[in-house]
């Protein structure tokens, strides 16, 4: 299939020098972009094309650009990762826009992810909610016999639907409450599914959500975003199991 | 335990709690006021009433039901308030993934609006037939136990056509707001799985439907009969 190119396209970005200073949008021309160019090849077009011109090229999270590593967070037309599903803004392609699209990018927005620079965000949230709980004991010596302990199917298959989680923050930045609860729910939940989780489950439940309310998210109203913005898809039944998990830690105090 | 209540898991299953009891309460009130389509001489509905108002386990739920309406209703503003403060700056193309009227994303707006229609509702009825009395209430004789005519209060109000309206409007408000509500409490109250989550949501819109549907039906009924 020949490649379509679309000649010209808009991209309104939003320009923020530092994490004080006031953001505003700033319109940017785009020429001769391949519709099967990434979104994130597209933006490094663009800060090409900017940095040629002396300009202060668009500060963007990126990594790995396989889908994988969640840095990439871009809001994009309305969208957490773009109009995709089932992707994160570096498997976005420009064949979703068309030709003359004025495409909007703002950061996530969320007080709990606080604008670096541009359109990249600091998401250490994340991080100090994984470190209050999302980890398991283990034995010292000897590397134990990964079939010692035995997992149903099931129960294995869930946990690792749970562990897909990439904590890129498209939830956060989808909710209208900017909750992290389907993050947590993930992180909760890929443990609670295994007997290695076990022994810190009560602590855990508590520990991440007590984390996750002092960071400053909001309450999860089930309202579902997040399962949709999700590039991993992960499901809002896992919020169900953080809940079950968290109210039977409280009663059991 | 109040840690547990200020927590953001624990002011939700505050919320999830006292609208299934709420639930639970319009589920009486409903199938009460659907006698008031079955009999036009207003006997059957008299009677009804009358036996809410004397029965002793009404009169213990009743001060219960407005505690939980009150918790509700606060938790509620609270729970918004927060979640308004984790969010600063708004995003300049704002979310395209739900619809705008999505009961989902409009529960607390649905809640205020319930919320108006609950203050004329008890001022139209509650506070007449509690506190201040009214000459259409004056009592009626049935089974030769008197009784206030709570029918004529009632269908003398829905001669107004405006009334009907508003009365239609706050039962639509009603079955929106549990659409999302039903299976969004059993959600927080960890009673969901994948596969659950399916009959809850089904359910839920069930409950929304039977609930717009047969609030509408009682002033429609006197809309078009009388």
């Amino acid at each position: 299939m020949a490649d379509i190119i679309l000649n010209k396209i808009y991209v309104k970005v939003w320009r923020q020098n530092s994490p004080k200073a006031k953001g505003r949008f700033e319109t940017y021309q785009v020429e001769n972009v391949s519709q099967g160019t990434s979104f994130l090849e597209m933006i490094d077009i663009l800060n090409d094309k900017l940095i040629r011109e002396g300009k202060d090229p668009i500060a963007f999270d990126h990594d790995c650009r396989e889908g994988i590593c969640g840095m990439c967070s871009m809001y994009v037309n309305g969208h957490a990762h773009g109009p995709d599903t089932e992707v994160t803004t570096c498997q976005l392609h420009m064949r979703k826009f068309s030709e003359g699209q004025t495409i909007v990018v703002e950061p996530w927005r969320a007080a709990a992810f606080p604008v670096i620079k541009d359109v990249m965000v600091d998401r250490t949230a994340f991080e100090k909610i994984q470190q209050a709980g999302g980890y398991v004991s283990v034995n010292t010596g000897g590397v134990p016999d990964g079939n010692v302990i035995l997992i149903g199917q099931d129960d294995a298959e869930e946990a690792m639907d749970a562990a897909a989680c990439i904590g890129c923050g498209a939830c956060v930045a989808t909710c209208k409450n900017s909750s992290a609860m389907l993050f947590v729910a993930a992180k909760v939940s890929q443990l609670a599914k295994l007997p290695q989780g076990k022994i810190e489950a009560k602590k855990r439940a508590k520990a991440m959500v007590a984390k996750m309310d002092e960071l400053g998210f909001g309450s999860c109203t089930n309202t579902g975003g997040c399962e949709l913005a999700c590039p991993k898809s992960i499901s809002i039944a896992h919020i169900a199991r953080l809940n079950r998990e968290y109210l039977s830690a409280k009663l059991s105090d | 335990m109040s840690s547990f209540l200020s927590a953001s898991i624990g002011r939700k299953f505050l919320m999830s709690i006292t609208g299934l009891f709420l639930i639970s309460f319009l589920c009486i009130h409903l199938t009460l006021n659907l006698f008031l389509t079955f009999d036009d001489t207003g006997t059957l509905f008299n009677l009804a009433a009358n036996f809410m108002a004397t029965n002793p386990f009404i009169r213990i739920m009743e001060p219960l039901l407005a505690l939980g309406f009150i918790i509700h209703i606060i938790w509620s503003g609270w729970i918004t308030l927060e979640n308004m403060r984790a969010r600063p700056q708004k995003y300049a193309y704002g979310d395209q993934l739900l619809s705008w009227w999505a009961p989902a994303k409009n529960m607390f707006i649905l809640g205020f609006m319930v919320l108006i229609f609950l203050i004329i509702h008890i001022s139209n009825f509650w506070i007449k037939m509690k506190l201040t009395g009214d000459p259409l209430l004056k009592d009626v004789v049935v089974d030769g136990v008197e009784m206030h005519n709570a029918y004529a209060l009632v269908s003398n109000l829905f001669l107004s056509r405006w009334y009907d309206l508003l009365y239609v409007a706050g039962g639509i408000l009603i079955g929106l707001h549990i659409s999302h509500g039903f299976w969004s409490a059993f959600q927080t109250i960890g009673f969901s799985n994948q596969i659950w989550l399916k009959r809850l949501k089904f359910l839920a819109i069930a409950i929304g439907i039977v609930f717009a549907a047969g609030f509408s039906y009682i002033p429609l009924y006197f809309m078009i009969k009388f």
